[in-house]
């Protein structure tokens, strides 16, 4: 569902990705590592329409989306969960859930949401960010799994939260894997990613220096470790 | 006693064409993070609207609390569609440079056409004099631009927390990137909002219209002080404008009262403290520092 080709991507002089070429099906769950400052974010602003000063080619569900502007990529099924998982202050919990428009017949309701995440009800009136790290980052989940996002872009979901949380993000990755969402994942935590992903890129200095299945992952788990520097 | 009812009731007034200007100005700045130096002009503009409308048409004040939102609001498109929006992706030098020659132009447009004596304006009967309450006696008109104003800021308040539109306005006010990422059009508000603010703006002048001396010149005081207002309420803060806003007509009140030579400087006093204490102002949210 998710083509990307000889990605190249900018700040002013600086280029920050080189032909970055990435490919995300159907059902698939894809992570993307590399250590910081590699170009992770970078990849996922550049594929949500954020980041715009870029050239080579983004297709989303068959067509081009390159020169697309951001909402209207959000609206033809891309989810984003933003790294520093991007809670509103000034919307509640459940207007931080109700805030994107619904992209599909896939789209959760509010009762379903609720029953997934029942601490998202107890504080639905809430200002969104007086919620714990862990919480926010299941609001963040939420709110793209509502609006029925085809492909979800999560960017370190993982990221400083204990482990029994992480453990509850990556069942709900392979929940919502099951029912055909394609979902790309930046992961820090090699760990983590091997046990939701089918796939992982290598990411480089914005270049992906290497694609591998899971299995070769999971082999030479101590050696991408030492690349990681982690 | 009787006294300082009295000057609590002109600060109030007074304070309410603060606190609607403020307003809309507020609302402006945080979806399209400019800053308006014309809001001024656009409340004199109201003013004048009002009393030409009174000479010409013989368009009481009651029509004008409507009709001059609306054409203001139209004005405020023209101008953001024309003028504005090229801002939205330059230096903030730019927003100011415009927004203030904007302000020139107007001022001397209106200037060229009417003069600079001032244009006379009534208040409808039913608001003229004054009212007893209870051996208190007050100017019925400043009451009713207390109750009136306050009773704009409450149906705006509501509108931005009870419904989808205010939800954006919010949304788009704290984190415009990511409202796109979820797929808001935020772009999309961004005319009616600077209509808005623009209408909000000539509300407040029209209010004035009984009240201050209609001049070309009536917008440029009022600017500077809405400045301190915003700066003491937090700006972006759509709650910070109308509470500084009261509070910065109450100042003004009781310093003109009891030390006419020091009001002003008053109010400045009091930002500086307030920026002292509070560098985001009263309500403002700090800048996400991560
Ligand atoms: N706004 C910006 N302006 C200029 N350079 C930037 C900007 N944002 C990121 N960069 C640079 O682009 C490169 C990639 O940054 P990016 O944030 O994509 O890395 P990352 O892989 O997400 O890192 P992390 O693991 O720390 O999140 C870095 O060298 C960074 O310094
Ligand atoms: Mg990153």
């Amino acid at each position: 569902m998710l083509e990307v080709a000889g990605l190249n991507a900018w700040y002013g002089e600086a280029q920050a990705l080189h032909e970055v070429s990435v490919r995300v099906g159907e059902g698939e769950v894809v992570t993307l590592v590399g250590r910081n400052g590699a170009g992770k974010t970078t990849l996922v602003r550049c594929l949500i329409g954020l980041h715009r000063q870029v050239s080579g080619t983004v297709s989303f569900l068959g067509s081009d989306v390159t020169r697309t502007p951001a909402h209207r990529r959000a609206r033809a099924g891309m989810g984003w969960v933003q790294d520093d998982r991007g809670i509103y202050a000034s919307l509640s919990v459940e207007e931080n859930l109700l805030l994107p428009p619904r992209v599909s017949d896939r789209a959760w309701t509010l009762k379903q949401v609720y029953e997934a995440f029942p601490l998202l009800a107890d504080r639905r009136k809430a200002p969104g960010t007086t919620l714990s790290g862990g919480e926010q980052q299941m609001l963040a989940i939420a709110r793209v799994l509502r609006t029925g996002a085809r492909l979800l872009l999560m960017d370190e979901p993982s990221e400083g939260l204990a482990p029994v949380v992480v453990a509850r993000i990556g069942a709900i990755i392979r929940e919502i894997k099951a029912t055909g969402v394609g979902v790309l994942l930046i992961e820090q935590n090699v760990k983590f990613a091997a046990t939701v992903a089918d796939r992982h890129y290598l990411l480089s200095q914005g270049h992906i220096v290497e694609t591998l299945d899971n299995s070769d992952f999971q082999r030479r788990e101590g050696e991408l470790l030492k690349h990681l520097g982690i | 006693m009787n006294a300082v009812l009295q000057y609590a009731v002109q600060g109030l007034a007074a304070g309410s064409f603060y606190a609607l200007a403020a307003l809309g100005l507020a609302i402006i700045f945080g979806v399209l993070g400019v800053v308006n130096f014309a809001h001024g002009a656009f409340y004199m503009l109201g003013a004048v609207t009002a009393a030409v409308l009174l000479d010409t048409l013989d368009l009481t004040l009651w029509w004008s609390l409507l009709v001059v939102p609306v054409l203001m609001f139209a004005f405020g498109v023209v101008v953001e569609r024309l003028l504005v929006q090229w801002l939205l992706r330059l230096d903030p030098l730019y927003n100011f440079l415009l927004t203030f020659g904007l302000t020139l132009v107007l001022v001397e447009l209106v200037k060229q056409k009417y003069g600079v004596s001032g244009l006379p304006y009534k208040p409808p009967k039913l608001l003229s004099g004054r009212v007893d309450l209870a051996g208190v006696v007050l100017p019925r008109y400043q009451l009713f631009v207390f109750l009136f104003s306050v009773a704009i800021c409450v149906l705006v308040w509501l509108v931005m927390t009870r419904t989808r539109v205010g939800m954006i306005v919010r949304a788009s006010t704290e984190k415009p990137d990511l409202a796109r990422a979820l797929g808001i059009n935020v772009g999309r508000w961004v005319t009616p909002v600077f209509g808005f603010g623009v209408a909000l703006a000539g509300l407040a002048g029209v209010l004035a219209a009984p009240f201050r001396a209609i001049t070309a010149d009536m917008g440029n005081n009022f600017a500077i002080i809405l400045f301190a207002v915003v700066v003491i309420g937090g700006l972006g803060s759509i709650v910070g404008a109308v509470v500084a806003g009261f509070m910065v007509g109450l100042v003004e009140a009781f310093g003109q009262a009891y030390a006419p030579t020091y009001a002003q400087i008053l109010i400045f006093v009091l930002m500086a403290l307030i920026i002292l204490v509070r560098p985001a102002g009263l309500f403002g949210r700090k800048e996400a520092t991560a």
